[in-house]
């Protein structure tokens, strides 16, 4: 058997994975392994495995991700800080044809955002979210977020979240299952291949379920924050996987408009 | 029994060096180089290339989506 050279493998007819083109070429500027870059990636290969790159409308938030106009070759508002669900619920209610979502990260959609969020899920709007949830405020240099875990340092924090003076981390992933107007509620992760599959199941079902008309699909995506936790990108993920999944376990809280019981 | 042959193509010049594909790689196939890009981080590059299974795992979590997987059946 001959001997089989790289250039014998490296031809277009051999290609299985390639770069959505969705995605600009501009270079993401997320941190050196950030979930963000992930999540963009699953996004923009869902929306090109639907076909639906003319018929998607983004809303990105106030945070990292607020650049995300530049990376996604899509239609996307930017919305003032937490608003992204009140400005996609006039998107939709104009073009209900329209696969709208919004992008926000925990400081956007759980600090400031979260009475349109709540608004938004009780409302029942017929909108895809996507929640960066990675427990810190990121881009204004890693101060606690509501979501911070307790005991968990930050720089506004630096000897742990103290929770009898700084209150409590919020689940609101959990909080949004139980309101009626949420259709499908799920929390998945981005820092295996197997995590990434998942994902982009959840945000393949979360965009199908807007041509149902059923209310809000909701997909937390727990993720790392590398620089604002101070640690390598892979130790990152190691730590994200010891602190974080135990108080922020993985998996659908809703599927179809009803809860499932763990 | 039909092998399976494939080969990775980083995006030397986008690549961040963030070693999660090195991680994620079920075949050792990948690592960090000892030379730097243009930006200065140590690119990922395929070390190990025989070993190349063409699971698409290193594309799918690279957060920056400079890599192409290509895969072909050897008989």
């Amino acid at each position: 058997m001959a001997e089989i050279t790289l250039k014998d493998i490296i031809k277009e007819e051999n290609l299985v994975y390639k770069r959505s083109k969705i995605m600009t070429n501009k270079t993401l500027s997320y941190c050196p392994g950030c979930g963000h870059g992930t999540a963009h990636q699953i996004i923009a290969h869902t929306i090109q495995d639907m076909g639906i790159q003319e018929q998607t409308i983004g809303v990105s938030p106030v945070g990292c991700s607020v650049l995300m106009y530049d990376f996604l070759d899509l239609d996307i508002q930017q919305a003032a800080h937490g608003r992204a669900p009140a400005v996609a619920t006039a998107i939709k209610r104009l073009m209900p044809d329209k696969f709208v979502f919004t992008y926000q990260g925990d400081g956007d959609l759980a600090a400031i955002g979260t009475a349109e969020t709540i608004h938004a899920c009780n409302r029942g709007e017929n909108i895809t979210i996507v929640f960066i949830n990675n427990g810190i405020y990121g881009m204004t240099g890693g101060q606690m977020a509501p979501t911070t875990l307790a005991g968990m340092p930050t720089s506004t924090s630096p000897y742990g979240r103290d929770t009898s003076m700084m209150g409590n981390p919020l689940k609101i992933t959990e909080l949004l299952a139980m309101l009626p107007g949420t259709y499908y509620v799920t929390r998945q992760a981005v820092h295996t291949p197997r995590a990434v599959r998942q994902t982009k199941k959840a945000i393949r079902k979360a965009f199908e379920n807007q041509k149902l008309n059923r209310g809000v699909s909701f997909v937390e995506i727990v993720s790392n924050c590398n620089s604002g936790w101070k640690l390598p990108p892979v130790k990152a993920n190691e730590w994200m996987v010891e602190n974080m999944f135990p108080f922020y376990p993985l998996g659908d809280m809703k599927v179809d408009g009803e809860l499932v019981n763990k | 029994m039909a092998k399976i042959r494939g080969a990775v193509v980083v995006d030397v010049e986008a690549c961040k060096g963030c070693s999660v594909c090195v991680v994620a790689c079920p075949s050792q196939v990948l690592d960090l180089a000892k030379e730097v890009n243009g930006k200065g981080y140590n690119y990922s590059y395929m070390k190990n290339p025989e070993a190349c299974i063409g699971c698409e795992n290193c594309a799918i979590v690279c957060p920056d989506g400079v890599i192409t997987v290509y895969k072909v059946k050897v008989a």
